[in-house]
């Protein structure tokens, strides 16, 4: 496979073809902040917040980084003021929605994001799909998806299939940046532990 | 029907076609399209043809159920040929007159004419009338003349020529060597140019490559895309098989709204009979060329408009854009390169092809080439569909055809895009319209919306209203766009209800300014312009609502209050008895006073007070005064008082 040179951070750092910028930096032990982001997962480029900037030789560009695949040659800055501002941003929206979320606590620190900022909706859930995602691409069961869309799209189980599938999976728990997972796959549990045929399987 | 197997056949068939007609006979045609039919063309129709059997001139009458013609604030119209007489607003009741005057005796009924609103004229012909006059309708001008229902029209207006043309006379590389000379750019919103995006699928490696009708047509107000794939489906297909030629293609989509379901008929209709004609299927015109083309219906979302989020759809899967950076003409539907282009930008292939990349860049401006539809509604005279070259200012648009503002208010913005368009004031008026020009201003082009909007309109208002649209629209996969949405709908909402507060202003940017960079997808990015171009333009607005907590407009709701003016007011009871709301107070010679507590603000009471009182009064930022003392109340008329 061809190796591919690139700058980060003032740093020379050598890439496989395909690979991301964010790959390239995390093995170059470059720290890009994510949410929405796992290495066994297909990128999905949905939280926004591991956009770094490419400099050219007259201009730059933003993209983010968790898709946008290495080239030779190529200059990536994964702080500036501008990126800083849009993280903080970022974060400041998603602290609404899951204000006491250790992982966008700990980020909102290094970005001076205010949690309190915008008016609190605490829905918990900041749509990152690594549940769904990973439901869908490891583990292929679809037990957890979205439904709806804009603002009003949110995680949902399916009680056919999760009734079946997530009582000795729950896979997706760990991976979820606020609270928000397990509380919908309580309800559902809650919905759906009445009727005989969705008591968890009997060890035979 | 045996399928055309050369150019030369085409060109004998149609002859044949042609020598079957008498333009000497008289043919009475009638806009047929959806927005047609809202105003009563299908009941015209059909009274059309029971009375023509009626009079027993089924014979020496041809009917044409046509496309829209795009003059919708007059329609239905009917245009009777040969002599080209034009019909406004007609009525099932006006048909036997027409028929038995008109076409028996050749006679102009006047009163159906268009009567020149500056000089009272009456006008016979559509050419002759403003509206049409100082318009360019090269794409859009056929629909009037064929009924999208029978391919034989369309044939014998030069149909399928350019099809033949590129065929058997130019080489794949030539055909695009032309489109990228005519500065062909798209129709859809982002202006970039055809003729790259194909030569950038020609050359991607792989053997399977698609092309794509983008008919996802979903801005408020506008339905170019929707009359001209009613009126004329053919036009759109003959590009789209040149372009599927042009790229090396053999498999196409026409991807239309499900909402448009005239449009799916006439598509689908078109395509079965260009099959049967050996225009579409193997062996295309004996040239060896093969190629198919499905219709897909979408299912209702405005976001599958973007082009990754169409062809994800296509694939079906749920209608969310890619977060890739690699262009679809080079790794598009399932992952080939696929070159989706809308369908004002598929319909001008064929002209171009025909008539050549010279004979098209003589229209419009050096960024931007050729004609462009515009759906022109709002507070307007002429509501309807306009093509006019690039290049036109607004100013010519919005006066010359579109008539100017109704009910002699004044011009305050026209909004144009599309809802992540954006709004520009009266200086800008002498804008030429094109891709960068409006850029420039902070609009865009978008697919064609041109939303006029009066001295009533509110553009604070406006901008919560194009941002709700947008909340309610985005997929919701990215932070920028859904979050962002979501907290700009709150602040506007809050300036619009009287709550602003200092700062709203400079928040709201900041939020524009993260969804414009970060940002998945163009809806992400072009949604925070209504909001910015308002700011941009009529940001005392803004300030007004917010420091005073007054609407200029006199439109927010929350913000205005109506009161009777004790002295004008000569206790009629029109108010009193419409008010829905009993808030109006009063009584025979009893001065009437609106109850604030009970008052919905419907603004009833304003519209029915006689002008000749004008007793009415809509204030917004000062107090109500306070009512009159009881007993000063009764009206003593003089008359009566002696």
């Amino acid at each position: 496979m061809t190796e591919i040179r690139l700058q980060i951070d003032g740093k020379e750092v050598v890439a496989k073809e395909g690979m991301t910028v964010l790959e390239a930096a995390q093995s170059a032990g470059v720290p890009i902040p994510t949410l929405c982001h796992h290495e066994k997962l297909e990128p999905y480029g949905g939280c926004r917040l591991c956009i770094v900037e490419l400099e050219f030789r007259d201009w730059t560009r933003r993209v983010v980084s968790c898709v946008y695949p290495v080239e030779e040659n190529l200059v990536v800055r994964t702080r500036s003021e501008k990126i800083d501002k849009i993280r903080k941003m970022i974060l400041e929206l998603l602290l609404a929605h899951a204000p006491d979320s250790p992982e966008l606590r700990d980020l909102a620190q290094v970005y001076g994001a205010d949690r309190n900022r915008f008016e609190k909706e605490a829905s918990f859930c900041i749509h990152c799909g690594l549940c769904v995602r990973y439901c869908d691409e490891v583990k292929k069961k679809n037990a957890v998806g979205f439904v709806d869309r804009g603002i009003r799209k949110e995680i949902s189980f399916i009680p056919e299939i999760a009734s079946k599938e997530c009582w000795n999976c729950k896979e997706c728990f760990p991976l979820c940046p606020t609270e928000a997972l397990q509380a919908a796959y309580l309800l559902t549990q809650s919905l759906t532990s009445h009727p005989p045929s969705l008591e968890p399987p009997s060890d035979k | 029907m045996s399928p055309i197997n050369s150019p030369a056949e085409l060109e004998e068939f149609r002859k044949g076609i042609r020598s079957q007609r008498d333009l000497n006979k008289p043919c009475i045609t009638l806009c047929s399209g959806s927005a047609c039919h809202a105003t009563g063309s299908r009941e015209v129709a059909a009274s059309i043809e029971e009375e023509i059997k009626k009079q027993g001139l089924s014979a020496e009458v041809d009917v044409r159920k046509t496309g829209c013609h795009g003059f919708c604030e007059r329609g239905p119209i009917i245009v009777i040929h040969p002599e080209e007489i034009c019909y406004f607003q007609i009525k099932p009741e006006d048909v036997p007159e027409i028929v038995s005057r008109t076409i028996r005796e050749k006679q102009v009924i006047e009163r159906l004419l268009y009567t020149d609103p500056d000089t009272g004229a009456k006008i016979i012909h559509e050419s002759e009338i403003p509206f049409y006059k100082n318009q360019e309708r090269l794409v859009f001008g056929s629909n009037g003349s064929i009924d999208p229902k029978r391919i034989d029209d369309y044939l014998a207006i030069g149909g399928y020529a350019a099809l033949a043309k590129a065929l058997a006379g130019m080489t794949p590389v030539q055909v695009i060597e032309e489109v990228k000379k005519s500065n062909l750019r798209g129709r859809g919103g982002g202006g970039f140019p055809a003729g790259r995006k194909w030569e950038g699928s020609r050359n991607a490696p792989d053997e399977i490559k698609y092309v794509i009708v983008n008919a996802d047509e979903g801005d408020p107000g506008a339905y170019m895309d929707r009359s001209l794939l009613e009126g004329n489906p053919h036009a759109v297909l003959e590009g789209l098989i040149i372009g599927a030629y042009a790229i090396g293609s053999h498999e196409g989509y026409v991807y239309v709204r499900q909402e448009y379901p005239l449009a799916v008929e006439n598509v689908n209709i078109a395509i079965k009979q260009a099959e049967a004609y050996g225009l579409l299927g193997q062996n295309i015109l004996g040239s060896g060329f093969d190629f198919t083309v499905k219709v897909h219906k979408g299912a209702g979302a405005f976001v599958s408009g973007e082009s990754t989020a169409l062809m994800t759809a296509l694939e079906g899967r749920v209608g969310e854009p890619r977060p890739k950076y690699i262009r679809s003409n080079i790794k598009g539907l399932w992952g080939k390169p696929s070159v989706l282009n809308n369908v004002e930008t598929w319909a001008n292939v064929p002209l171009i092809i025909n008539k050549g990349a010279d004979w098209f860049t003589q229209f419009g401006t050096d960024g931007s080439k050729g004609t462009k539809i515009f759906s022109l509604v709002g507070k307007i005279t002429n509501t309807g569909l306009v093509e006019v070259p690039m290049g036109m200012t607004l100013k010519d648009i919005i006066y010359d055809i579109g008539g100017g503002i109704p009910g002699g208010k004044k011009f305050k913005a026209v909004q144009t895009g599309g809802p992540s368009g954006g709004c520009l004031p009266e200086e800008l008026l002498d804008l030429k319209v094109g891709f960068d020009e409006l850029t420039r201003a902070g609009s865009m082009m978008g697919s064609g919306g041109m939303i006029v909007m009066d001295e009533d309109t509110c553009m604070v208002d406006v901008a919560r209203y194009f941002i709700e649209f947008l909340t309610d629209e985005s997929c919701g996969k990215c932070v920028p766009c859904r979050e962002g949405l979501r907290q700009m709908l709150e602040k506007l909402t809050n300036i619009t209800e009287g709550k602003g507060k200092e700062g709203d202003i400079e928040l709201l940017e900041e939020i524009s300014e993260v969804a414009k960079e970060a940002s998945l997808c163009a809806l992400g990015t072009s949604a925070p312009n209504p909001f910015l171009s308002t700011v941009r333009y009529f940001r005392d607005e803004y300030e007004a609502h917010i420091k005073e907590k007054r609407c200029p407009a006199l439109s927010c709701k929350e913000l205005i209050s109506y009161h009777i003016d004790t002295a004008k007011c000569q206790a009629c009871m029109i108010c009193l008895r419409k008010c829905p709301a009993d808030a109006v107070d009063g009584g025979k010679k009893k001065i009437h006073i609106i109850d604030q507590e009970k008052c919905t603000k419907c603004g009833t009471c304003f519209e029915v007070c006689p002008s000749r009182f004008n007793a009415v009064k809509k204030i917004s930022g000062e107090a109500v005064p306070p009512p009159i003392p009881e007993e000063e109340r009764m009206i003593i008329r003089k008359s009566k008082a002696q």
